[in-house]
């Protein structure tokens, strides 16, 4: 697993929970009680990369990303406390 | 919450009164005898001695103040049209009334924040949004009208409900659509209203900057604590004998905060940071800043402290803030649409069931499904909200799935829930 690299992040407005990328990349992405994706935290690892784009490129709302380099955001509480802005 | 009402004025203990007048609404004669006019060439100083005062955002987010109008002065300078400041007094947030009180008592402090900061990321417009007081801010814009050119202050009431205040919902509305929060990136510095860099400031944050254009980073530092710099506005709810709008130096105690309002013992429990934020247990001895409440799991928020006494049930004050919060949903992200309801009605047999263990459990889930699963935090504030009433209210829990809900839970409800009578 690489320190740093891409990430995959959803688009929860745009997510419909088709689960397509559940199917296709159970490695990483696994189904709430909803059907609505949840993403391992953390970058992808390299030998898993060409299953990610398989699955952005397959998501019937284009909600999924492959955001990077870099390792993602972490979830932050309360919505107010909104990120620096960059 | 009525501020103000029935509280000693000012309240005891009010040393550092900075923001609000001693007495009464002050028109921009009065405004202007107390602070003065901001120093010439402020503006051009501003964003340095912000970035020096440790200011951080009083909305909620505790974000350094300074770092946030950076950011948009240089997202402006490179733009090819100007940038535009919001002032956000919506304060939807149902148990804080200080940006309320702020404006109704000091706008023009307010107003001078707007003009200064304006003129210091080169905006061109400007826009104050508010629930309440619409008619008395239009006239304090109208004083200043006549009293010279300024940057033109356009006035927006806010759509009632909890998500409207929220900073991309606020630019979403400005924009012509609805009350909703985007999805950031991009942020309001990069694409705001009208695609515009756009600096979000809530109002108290822009009446301090008003005063540090005026007396400098180090008479900010003068109040409250190296790590956090300042006086900030509270709002003391729930029973206490004289609750409202208190201003006091961060790094205070809540202990003594509560002291001052006219609470002799500890309470039962404290919520703290509003309807997204957590429960405290009463006798916790916090310092009353962004980093002290966090460290005890709570969380500062607007500046919100709810006071619950022995006489109410805490997980039926959880059980129905949950049941709001749920309501106030935008609809559009899927885990808070079906996990934010959801969350309530398992919380609902919690407090005024019989819970048993896989309820319980099904809470605990919920919490950790919510968390970060929004395109705005209403879902982490619920999941944030539920676990810490499952700790402070551990033994009522195993209480209720003893024996049903308590007999307190029968008492009407303590905090304030828009669009339920009290």
């Amino acid at each position: 697993v690489s320190e740093r690299g891409p990430a995959l992040r959803v688009n929860p407005i745009a997510c419909e929970a088709h689960g397509v990328c559940i199917e296709l990349l159970p490695e990483l992405i696994r189904a709430d009680p909803w059907g609505y994706p949840i993403i391992s935290a953390g970058p992808v690892p390299d030998d898993l990369l060409p299953l990610a784009r398989r699955a952005v490129a397959a998501c019937p709302t284009l909600a999924l990303r492959l955001d990077g380099p870099g390792p993602a955001a972490p979830a932050r509480k309360g919505w107010r406390r909104s990120a620096p802005p960059r | 919450v009525t501020a103000t009402a029935a509280a000693p004025w000012p309240p005891p203990g009010a040393h550092q009164q900075r923001l609000l007048p001693a007495r009464g609404p002050e028109d921009l004669a009065a405004h202007l005898r107390r602070h003065g006019h901001p120093p010439p060439g402020a503006s051009g100083r501003l964003i340095d001695a912000v970035e020096r005062s440790g200011l951080t955002g009083r909305g909620g987010a505790a974000f350094p103040a300074g770092t946030k109008i950076r950011a948009v002065a240089e997202a402006a300078a490179a733009a090819p049209r100007g940038a535009v400041v919001v002032a956000n007094g919506s304060e939807s947030e149902p148990a804080s009334a200080k940006d309320s009180v702020l404006l109704a008592n000091a706008p023009h402090l307010v107003l001078d924040g707007i003009e200064l900061t304006a003129a210091a990321i080169g905006a061109t417009s400007a826009y104050l949004c508010a629930h309440r007081g619409l008619q008395q801010l239009s006239a304090a814009i109208a004083e200043r009208d006549r009293a010279g050119p300024s940057v033109p202050v356009q006035l927006l009431q806010t759509p009632p409900g909890y998500l409207p205040g929220q900073e991309t919902a606020l630019i979403s509305v400005l924009n012509g659509g609805l009350p909703r929060p985007t999805l950031v990136p991009p942020r309001p510095a990069e694409r705001g209203v009208r695609r515009r860099p756009t600096l979000v400031l809530n109002v108290e944050t822009l009446a301090h900057i008003a005063l540090i254009a005026r007396h400098g980073p180090a008479w900010f530092r003068q109040a409250g604590t190296p790590q956090a710099p300042g006086t900030a506005l509270v709002t003391v709810g729930g029973e206490v004998r004289w609750p409202g709008v208190y201003e006091i130096p961060l790094g205070t105690s809540l202990r003594e905060l509560l002291r001052n309002t006219g609470l002799e013992a500890p309470p039962q429990a404290v919520l703290t940071g509003g309807y997204f934020g957590s429960w405290l247990p009463g006798g916790a001895d916090v310092s009353i800043s962004p980093a002290g409440l966090s460290a005890a799991g709570g969380l500062l928020g607007p500046g919100v402290f709810a006071v619950l006494p022995d006489s109410r049930c805490g997980l039926a004050e959880t059980a129905r803030i949950l049941g709001y919060l749920a309501s106030q949903t935008a609809g559009q992200c899927g885990p808070c649409v079906h996990g934010t309801p959801a969350l309530a009605q398992a919380w609902h047999e919690i407090a005024f069931g019989r819970p048993d263990g896989a309820v319980i459990a099904w809470v605990q889930q919920l919490t950790g499904l919510l968390e970060g699963r929004g395109a705005c935090h209403l879902p982490d504030g619920a999941a944030a909200l539920a676990a810490s009433a499952m700790n402070v209210f551990a033994s009522d829990v195993r209480a209720h799935a003893a024996g049903g809900p308590c007999a307190r839970t029968s008492m009407p409800p303590m905090l304030p829930l828009p669009g339920v009578s009290r």
